[in-house]
């Protein structure tokens, strides 16, 4: 599909990508709101608070699997591969508390601020997209 | 329910739905592919660059109405993000996610959108995820 990337879906990611970028609209045009995950998920889960009502951050928060579920009963079941779960239960832990302390994960920052040109969105996509490439580059280096 | 918080909560929901469906159909909900992705110094998988495009292109194209719309469709006024200043705190917690986000291959919305795909990495993935943000905030308290 893409020459050189043999593994690489970039039809499927673009398409992925459309549909992200509307759900973002829609919670902008439509709620006047930015949809960062980890910010909706913590209003949800009542960590923090926000103008935002509770019951519209858990319809957010449970669209994501009915979303999901949604691609699976068309394109067919998915098979991930996911890490070991003591290693998943280290990286929750931080990416709990990285998201509440920078305000936002890759969607609030990564999609919605960096296609504002948001100068706090900007840097904080630039940090975390290099210590997950460090992270990556270190672990696989170990193994 | 008032009809104001009825509209926002299917504003939500439909966005979550979309948000879901896009993070599936992108293969964000396979870890292995985020740490393709972030594996930039190896075997790298460019298909998350796909993913932001795409997104960050519809979004900034909702960035260029919203401006000239009064108010949002379903509420009265937008609620977006007033903070300025790159914080410390900011590059930090943008630091500290990046990590988590290289460890297991799952940021906030694909950790909830899986819980429908491989249930209990998830869940693990979530529950963890949930106590680093309460960490935060008991920390805050004490401060």
């Amino acid at each position: 599909m893409l020459p050189g990337f043999p593994h690489a879906e970039p039809l499927a990611g673009l398409a992925g990508g459309i549909l992200i970028g509307l759900a973002a609209a829609v919670m902008l045009l439509g709620s006047g709101r930015i949809a960062g995950v980890s910010g909706i998920f913590a209003r949800a889960t009542g960590v923090a608070s926000s103008s935002l009502p509770r019951v519209a951050a858990w319809a957010f928060v449970l669209g994501l699997p009915v979303g999901a579920l949604v691609i699976m009963a068309l394109n067919g079941p998915l098979t991930p591969s996911f890490m070991s779960l003591p290693w998943i239960a280290v990286a929750g832990l931080v990416v709990g508390v990285g998201t509440r302390l920078g305000s936002g994960c890759t969607s609030g920052h990564g999609v919605c601020g960096v296609s504002r040109l948001s100068p706090r969105s900007l840097v904080a996509t630039l940090t975390f997209m290099a210590t997950g490439i460090a992270t990556v580059a270190i672990v696989n280096a170990l193994n | 329910m008032p009809q104001k918080l009825t509209s926002e909560a299917l504003v939500a929901l439909v966005s979550g739905v979309l948000f879901g469906a896009g993070l599936a159909l992108g293969g964000m909900t396979d870890p292995a592919r985020v740490r393709g992705f972030l594996d930039l110094f190896g075997n790298w998988d460019p298909t998350l660059a796909f993913v932001m495009g795409g997104a960050v292109l519809v979004m900034a194209a909702a960035w260029l109405i919203q401006p000239r719309m009064i108010h949002p469709l379903f509420t009265n006024v937008f609620s977006l993000p007033k903070v300025r200043d790159i914080t410390p705190r900011l590059v930090i917690g943008a630091g500290l996610f990046g990590i988590g986000w290289g460890l297991a291959g799952l940021c906030p919305g694909p950790g909830i959108a899986a819980l429908v795909i491989e249930p209990v990495s998830a869940a693990v993935f979530v529950a963890t995820m949930l106590i680093g943000m309460v960490l935060v905030r008991l920390f805050e308290k004490d401060a």
